[in-house]
């Protein structure tokens, strides 16, 4: 599935060159990490034709950060969730959070980008201005459940809703039935967006479990309840 | 720049760029078919309009003039029909580069037909939302329409001849 990613660069704004440069970046990212081509740096470490020593460094950054994660998720978020090696729940975030970076180092100091309704933002909207943040509902097309207000701030949100049921309990091999979505906020969105797909897989559990850590998160019921955790979000 | 559609709008930059990231356990045949900037084969379809202006100013798509930059042609894609609603993009292309994009409809969300015709490469769930919140810059989740502005852009592409 192909995903739109959207730059918002607010001034000051860079060079075109830092941006085709940032781009360019998220195209090699994407083809690296990419388990459709047979011929991926990942798809062949999978198989075992690569060590990971003969990899990128990105290779490693990636899996490292999955490792911890899974250990932190209770096993919920798995990079090897469909019985090969998949990082892509996490890929996707950590890329748009790393692109953000390397715009801030080109000069932006006030951006935010979009990859596939997960969000990065850094500094503000505009002078003295919070960038402002729709949560859509993922039951009621068109409407919003929340907004959240930030200046670096990372909203990702998985839910069933959007493509059909793609996230599987990793235990169950299944699709969670009792959550229509799970948004989590924070700052850094490679961790944001992988929290999202844990506690989503989580289902009823993951209340408690954002609770207890800590979490920012924003919980739409498959019954359309909605409830914050943390106070994340201005409930529309 | 391959792959990428860009536009400004006043004092943002608006960028789109498509990628093929993918979500957890979601594997897609559409996921190949990205557009890439490439030498161009024979054109399937015949360019709906032809658009003038050049550089990164963004043409209006309604507007019908001699091109005087070159061979710009505008390919029409197919309206996807989403359950957020109608998505039809419209590609501009200069030689085998893609010039700008545009919406022909976006009727998504309330259900409101918005037409964005002046902005090359909408910041797209930026746009979708305008009429609910001015306020709001930017849409976590909902990725229907995304989906549709990508099937109805490949259209407009393999009418191009962009693979």
């Amino acid at each position: 599935m192909g995903t739109v990613f959207s730059f918002d660069l607010r001034a000051p704004g860079v060079e075109r060159a830092a941006l085709d440069d940032a781009i360019a970046w998220l195209h090699r990212m994407d083809a690296m990490f990419s388990t459709y081509r047979t011929d991926s740096v990942i798809s062949r470490l999978g198989r075992g034709e690569l060590e990971l020593a003969d990899c990128p460094p990105e290779v490693s950054e990636v899996l490292d950060a999955c490792a911890a994660l899974t250990a932190a998720t209770d096993g919920y978020f798995d990079a090897h969730a469909g019985g090969r090696l998949d990082p892509s729940g996490y890929v996707k975030g950590w890329a748009i959070e790393r692109v953000s970076d390397r715009l801030a180092a080109a000069g932006s100091a006030n951006h935010c980008v979009n990859g596939g309704g997960d969000v990065q933002c850094r500094g503000t909207a505009a002078p003295g201005r919070d960038w402002q943040v729709g949560i859509a509902h993922s039951l009621r097309p068109g409407e919003l459940v929340a907004t959240v207000a930030g200046r670096t701030l990372a909203v990702a949100t998985s839910g069933s809703a959007e493509r059909g049921a793609h996230v599987l309990d990793p235990h169950t091999g299944r699709s969670p039935a009792a959550l229509a979505s799970v948004t989590v906020v924070g700052t850094r969105l490679a961790e944001v967006d992988a929290l999202a797909t844990a506690l989503f897989a989580m289902g009823e559990r993951a209340e408690r479990f954002a609770t207890d850590r800590g979490l920012r998160a924003l919980v739409v019921h498959a019954d359309g309840r909605s409830t914050t955790i943390g106070a994340p979000a201005a409930l529309a | 720049m391959k792959r990428v559609l860009v536009t400004i709008t006043g004092t943002v930059f608006g960028v789109v760029a498509l990628l093929s990231f993918k979500t957890q356990g979601h594997p897609r045949a559409f996921a190949g078919a990205l557009p890439s900037a490439a030498a161009p084969t024979s054109p399937a379809g015949a360019p709906a309009t032809t658009s003038g202006g050049g550089g990164s100013t963004p043409p209006d798509p309604r507007s019908s003039s001699a091109a005087a930059t070159g061979a710009k042609k505008r390919y029409v894609g197919s309206a996807i029909e989403t359950p957020y609603g109608v998505v039809q993009v419209a590609v501009t292309t200069k030689g085998s580069r893609i010039a700008n994009v545009s919406f022909v409809q976006l009727t998504a969300f309330d259900g409101r037909s918005q037409e964005i015709n002046s902005q090359a490469a909408p910041i797209l769930l930026q746009e979708t939302v305008a009429a609910q919140s001015a306020q709001i810059d930017t849409v976590s989740g909902a990725t229907y329409t995304t989906d549709g502005y990508l099937q109805s852009l490949q259209s407009a592409l393999d009418q191009a001849g962009i693979k």
